[in-house]
């Protein structure tokens, strides 16, 4: 059933292998084809301003005013290649085996290795278009190591390098736009995905500012529209980010695979209030110098400063003495939930850990931590009015990124034939954990170099019928939308769509975060569907559908959450070993560390939608070049 | 503390607004502007009021889709901020804030504190890339950056395209924003071959969305949130005089 579609020959020659069989599209032909990309953020934009240039028709949609605002832009540290610039050893074979390990042995080697191979061009192609990356003196690109790695690949623009990569791809977009091959729609929301024949054939939109629901044909549909990290409420996705273009395919035919594998990052700004909109990542670098503690009594309320060295618990140095403070995301993550637990969480509500620089500055002096961390303490002064120099930080860990997404093959079509998904919102290359600087990788990856190749060989080996927004399946389907807005509209009940979601997000965070157990899965099995039921019979949406309309924006991803919540409990379920951030309580060695599985669990799990539930399809992964092993970081 | 709120209701982009207003009780010092806002809307929502339409989207300063009035100041005044990094720990009990969209004839409001900023795309569309289509990329350590070179780039790219330099702006210009593209693809090697016909498009169609022309009040950069400075404006001066001397270069 799951065709994975991985061309045949040794590893480091199928791209090219399966790019040689692929069927092309002549240039003159190409005019004749038109393509809707939904999402306008590095997959989105790249692969949209790459047909154009193309000569493709192109349709591009975002729930944005302006395709420069996608959540790509907060990217900070970088992107990985494996130029070898510092002749430090690194290879496109090194950057392949450590994304598949730092993955927990849990994606399709063959992707994995084509985005090594891939990511040379990107380079070439960003400087191209101008992004300003760092520098050396005599005019080369610099470059800096970052988590998990021995080598210094990664590619940085100071802080700011999704910023820069965006705009880059933002700006090649609207060179497109002004050449009248790509059309933009801004605020538009895609509500649904029209399939025609077994093909995807359009989508229907509704327009955010007149509330117009609209249908649009095609002859591919790319979705390219992200993470669904915001089920747990509070992330630090942007406000908006969502899961609707992707869970209405899958509830139009796409699989959806590994939907529970999370990643949380450890050192983010902790929760102060129940008014909390988001969460503010720190930087991970803050690690290097910090050293995390508690105290060793649970229910300490004494200042830090007042708590004497004998009494702290320094935790991550005492379990894992060779590591240390720099042990991967996903085991501090869990080991700071670990003791907060315990009752031994510091600052409001007890849900932080301090991360203190005191050795540091006593080691290094103020003016050296300055002038490494300075603009980070600042960002922590600004948001919490604490000065880190004279007291801990408090940090906690924060849902970050979502390995898990629809279903893709090696061409990145999911089980719809004429469905492309790229970048977060597939499942493909990051495995149960993704490592630092490899999101804006993969989604440039996707967007510039794989997607023109295989959208091309789709178009040229299929005979696609002319269809029609005013034919039968589009009529049927934008009836459903606006049948649907009309009965969330017309609820009238007594709670805020954010009061519902923040339930949701509570529970999730509690039962499907950074630990999850049979029971507590169970638990939040059984609390989701009456949490849906409030929704659809209790939330109030203030105004109308045909007006801009804010509340009833956040109330249609808030319903799609609802729905995904439970697949993702169902599956955090099904997989009961413990592999990347994705830690099952039953499934850990003697010492408390995560326990793969690997004769039971070695597959994808890619779940299909159908009215009674879901049914499990199971890619499994085989590994011929990187071997299995357990990880270890005592 | 307690919030009296002054904010300009405009139910779409043809109906008469007003300013209404509204008290917030229990405001924290923790809260973020934009989260004592969320506040206010769930309190009017329970009412069956229609809440504050408002930007946002990172609430970290780096989209660029947040911004309004307050008080007469683009983002609120706090040197280098955006207002979803504002603190309530800025403001003090009591105190009375107006909150009002971008004024400018370019950015129409489309309801409340939302307004259209579409044209700033356009200006982009006219020059504001490098052309350089998928695929033919030369190896990019054969092309050499200056450090220098790579830094100044960098310090005009770090626009967010918020608008606020228009809304603070007497004449509503859009000059810093367009400098800031200008000067970022500018001063590249990569930006040459097209450096004069970019700088003539880009600064006709500024023209064209009824933007206004620099005055050098210097009040879009003592609001801008990423600190860009007005020396970019002379530098997008100096090379569209040169652009009309030279049209086809040097």
């Amino acid at each position: 059933m799951l065709e994975s579609k991985v061309p045949s020959g040794p590893i480091d020659k199928k791209w090219e292998q399966g790019r040689f069989e692929m069927k092309l599209v002549n240039p003159a032909n190409r005019r004749k084809y038109s393509i809707i990309v939904v999402g306008s953020g590095l997959a989105g934009a790249a692969a949209a301003a790459s047909f154009g240039q193309q000569g493709y028709h192109v349709h591009c949609f975002s729930f944005h005013d302006s395709p420069r605002r996608a959540h790509s832009i907060a990217a900070q540290g970088g992107i990985n290649a494996a130029k070898n610039y510092r002749n430090d050893g690194d290879s496109v074979r090194r950057l392949f085996y450590d994304t598949v390990k730092g993955g927990d042995f849990r994606s399709r080697e063959a992707n994995v290795y084509r985005l090594a191979q891939i990511s040379l061009n990107i380079i070439d192609q960003c400087v191209a278009q101008g992004v300003p990356f760092a520098r050396e003196y005599g005019g080369l690109l610099d470059t800096r190591s970052f988590g998990g790695v021995q080598v210094s690949r990664t590619f940085y623009a100071r802080g700011q390098t999704g910023q820069q990569l965006l705009l880059g791809a933002y700006q090649a977009l609207e060179e497109q736009i002004a050449a009248g091959s790509v059309t933009m729609h801004s605020r538009r929301e895609m509500l649904d995905l029209v399939v025609v024949n077994g093909r995807a054939r359009g989508i229907i939109t509704r327009d955010l500012v007149t509330g117009a629901i609209e249908s649009h044909a095609a002859d591919v549909v790319v979705l390219a529209t992200g993470g669904y990290s915001n089920v747990f409420f509070l992330s630090t996705n942007a406000k908006a980010s969502n899961c609707t273009a992707i869970w209405r395919a899958h509830r139009r035919g796409a699989f959806f695979a590994n939907p529970c594998f999370t990643q949380i990052h450890p050192t983010c700004i902790p929760v102060t209030g129940d008014y909390q909109s988001k969460l503010t990542l720190m930087s991970e670098s803050l690690r290097n110098d910090g050293r995390v503690w508690v105290p060793k009594k649970a229910g300490d309320k004494r200042a830090p400063g007042d708590i004497p060295e004998d009494e702290r618990d320094y935790y991550l140095e005492r379990r894992y003495p060779s590591f240390g403070n720099l042990v991967p995301r996903d085991v501090a993550s869990r080991n700071a939930k670990e003791v907060c637990d315990e009752g031994r969480g510091v600052g409001p509500g007890g849900q932080g850990v301090y991360l203190d620089f005191a050795d540091a500055i006593r080691r290094l002096g103020e003016a050296v931590v300055r002038e490494k961390y300075g603009n980070l303490f600042d960002m922590y002064e600004e948001i919490t009015g604490e000065n880190a120099y004279k007291v801990p930080m408090r940090i906690y860990p924060a849902v970050h990124y979502t390995m898990g997404g629809l279903w893709v093959d090696y061409d990145l079509m999911s089980t719809i034939p004429g469905l492309f998904v790229a970048g977060e919102a597939n499942f493909s290359d990051h495995g149960a954990n993704r490592l630092g600087a490899s999101a804006l990788m993969q989604g440039l990856a996707d967007g510039y170099f794989v997607l023109p190749y295989t959208v091309a060989n789709y178009l040229g080996s299929n005979v696609l019928e002319k269809v029609d927004p005013s034919q039968q399946a589009f009529a049927e389907i934008k009836n459903h939308v606006h049948q649907q807005v009309d009965r969330m509209v017309n609820i009238r009940g007594k709670r805020t769509v954010d009061s519902i979601h923040r339930e949701l997000g509570r529970l999730m965070w509690t039962e499907c975060g950074m630990a999850r157990s049979e029971a507590g899965l169970q638990k939040a099995l059984a609390k989701i569907p009456a949490l849906r039921e409030e929704f659809w019979t209790n939330v109030n949406i203030v105004g109308t559908g045909e007006e801009l309309n804010q509340s009833l924006e956040k109330a249609g991803r808030v319903a799609d959450f609802l729905e995904l919540a439970e697949l993702m409990c169902i599956d955090a379920l099904n997989r009961t070993e413990s592999c990347g951030g994705h830690f099952r309580v039953e499934s850990q060695t003697p010492d408390g560390e995560a326990l793969r599985d690997d004769e039971h669990f070695s597959y994808v799990a890619a779940w299909e939608w159908t009215d009674k539930g879901w049914n499990l399809h199971k890619e499994p992964l085989t590994f011929e070049y990187v071997h299995l092993a357990q990880r270890s970081y005592k | 503390m307690n919030i009296t709120l002054k904010i300009w209701r405009q139910q779409n982009a043809d109906a008469p607004g007003q300013l209404a207003t509204y008290q917030v009780a229990n405001v924290t010092p923790d809260m973020s502007f934009l989260e004592m806002l969320d506040v206010l809307n769930e309190d009017l929502q329970a009412k069956g009021e229609p809440p504050v339409a408002f930007e946002s989207d990172c609430r970290e300063g780096i989209c660029g889709s947040c911004g309004f009035m307050i008080n007469g100041v683009a983002h609120g005044g706090h040197r280098g901020t955006t207002v979803c990094q504002l603190s309530m720990r800025f403001f003090k009990d009591g105190d009375s804030l107006t909150l009002e969209p971008w004024r400018a004839r370019a950015f129409p409001v489309l309801r409340d504190l939302i307004v259209d900023r579409s044209a700033f795309d356009r200006i982009i569309q006219a020059g504001g890339f490098i052309s350089a289509p998928t695929g033919g990329a030369p190896e990019a350590n054969g092309i050499l950056v200056p450090k220098d070179a790579a830094e100044t780039a960098f310090d005009a790219a770090a626009c967010i395209g918020c608008g606020a330099c228009v809304a603070a702006c007497p004449n509503a210009a859009a000059m810093l924003f367009t400098a800031a593209k200008i000067t970022h693809l500018n001063v590249l090697p990569q930006g040459q071959p097209q450096r004069q016909q970019r700088t003539l498009d880009m600064v006709a169609a500024m023209r064209k969305e009824l933007f206004g022309s620099c005055t050098n009040h210097g009040e879009c950069e003592a609001v801008c949130p990423k600190e860009i400075p007005m020396e970019f404006i002379a530098r997008m001066n100096h090379d569209l005089r040169r652009a009309t001397l030279h049209p086809h270069g040097d």
